[in-house]
């Protein structure tokens, strides 16, 4: 249900051109996201149609986090990156942690955000759960999570689990 | 006063995808240098879509025309699908380096590779 709403909407932004939209545009809509959500649906058949995606309250807390910690932690990083450029000071390594996450959302969108932030890029994750990151300076080389990635792991237990 | 705004962000933007660009000389291998193409990238794309945004939504406040709405919606549509896309891609990359066995260069530490060790080096043939 939440991938059926989620693209028909995205289809009706994309075809929406500052006017109304026509009634064959929205037959269409119709058709594709339909045809979208069963697929999704065929492919993870253990995943339920359920509306629990759509609760306004986890867009919110989504959207927060994305203009809030996550730009703010962005901003910082992306500098020392282009320190790192200019003066070639590096001191690459592979580390790996555990933020102790269950869901796959939860694991992709930590791992997402490490990776976005840069300095720090996911390589692997295991089955226990380990983050096998590549970072660009090493200060620790079995680092505490905060070290890493800073409270990204507790957004994501907030926003997944 | 808009286009001073905008040019400001656009020169932000031109500076972190050129850094992007040059961390391709400096970095010594595809790790390192994934951190320098995707994220400057990043960094600086989205301050180009920042730029278009504001540029639209100031557009719309002066002529009211609808079409100035259009573009910050497809500017959104087209930040967000980079920021997935991006951190997808790049440790798709990385984890297919990895993965065939190229190691990092100058690492001090790498558990992925003493964890593949551990398991007898099945995943590097």
């Amino acid at each position: 249900m939440y991938v059926f709403v989620v693209s028909f909407l995205m289809y009706l932004l994309l075809v929406w051109s500052g006017g109304g939209v026509g009634i064959f545009e929205l037959f269409v809509a119709l058709i594709l996201s339909a045809v979208i959500a069963l697929l999704f649906h065929k492919w993870h058949p253990e995943k339920k149609f359920s509306v629990s995606g759509l609760n306004p309250r986890k867009w919110f807390d989504f959207l927060h986090y994305l203009f809030g910690p996550f730009a703010v932690g962005l901003a910082k990083a992306n500098i020392d990156v282009a320190k790192r450029v200019i003066t070639g000071n590096i001191r690459p390594g592979i580390v790996r942690v555990n933020p102790g996450l269950k869901t796959d959302l939860g694991k992709t969108i930590l791992a997402d955000s490490i990776t976005l932030t840069p300095g720090t890029l996911t390589v692997d994750i295991d089955d226990e759960g380990w983050f096998y990151i590549h970072w660009l300076f090493v200060r620790d080389e079995n680092p505490a999570e905060e070290e890493l990635y800073g409270d990204f792991a507790c957004w994501a237990r907030r926003l997944a689990e | 006063m808009t286009f001073l705004l905008v040019g400001a962000l656009l020169l932000v933007s031109l500076f972190f995808n050129g850094l992007g660009a040059f961390s391709l000389y400096r970095f010594p291998d595809v790790y390192t240098r994934l951190h320098g193409a995707t994220k400057c990238t990043t960094f600086g794309t989205l301050f180009a879509a920042f730029a278009v945004s504001l540029f639209s939504v100031i557009r719309f406040f002066e002529t009211g025309e609808g079409r100035f709405i259009v573009l910050l919606i497809h500017t959104l549509i087209a930040a967000a699908v980079l920021l997935i896309t991006n951190a997808t891609s790049a440790h798709a990359i990385a984890r297919a380096a990895h993965r065939s066995g190229l190691l990092p260069a100058r690492a001090v530490v790498d558990r992925l590779e003493e964890k593949e060790e551990m398991k007898g080096g099945a995943a590097h043939d």
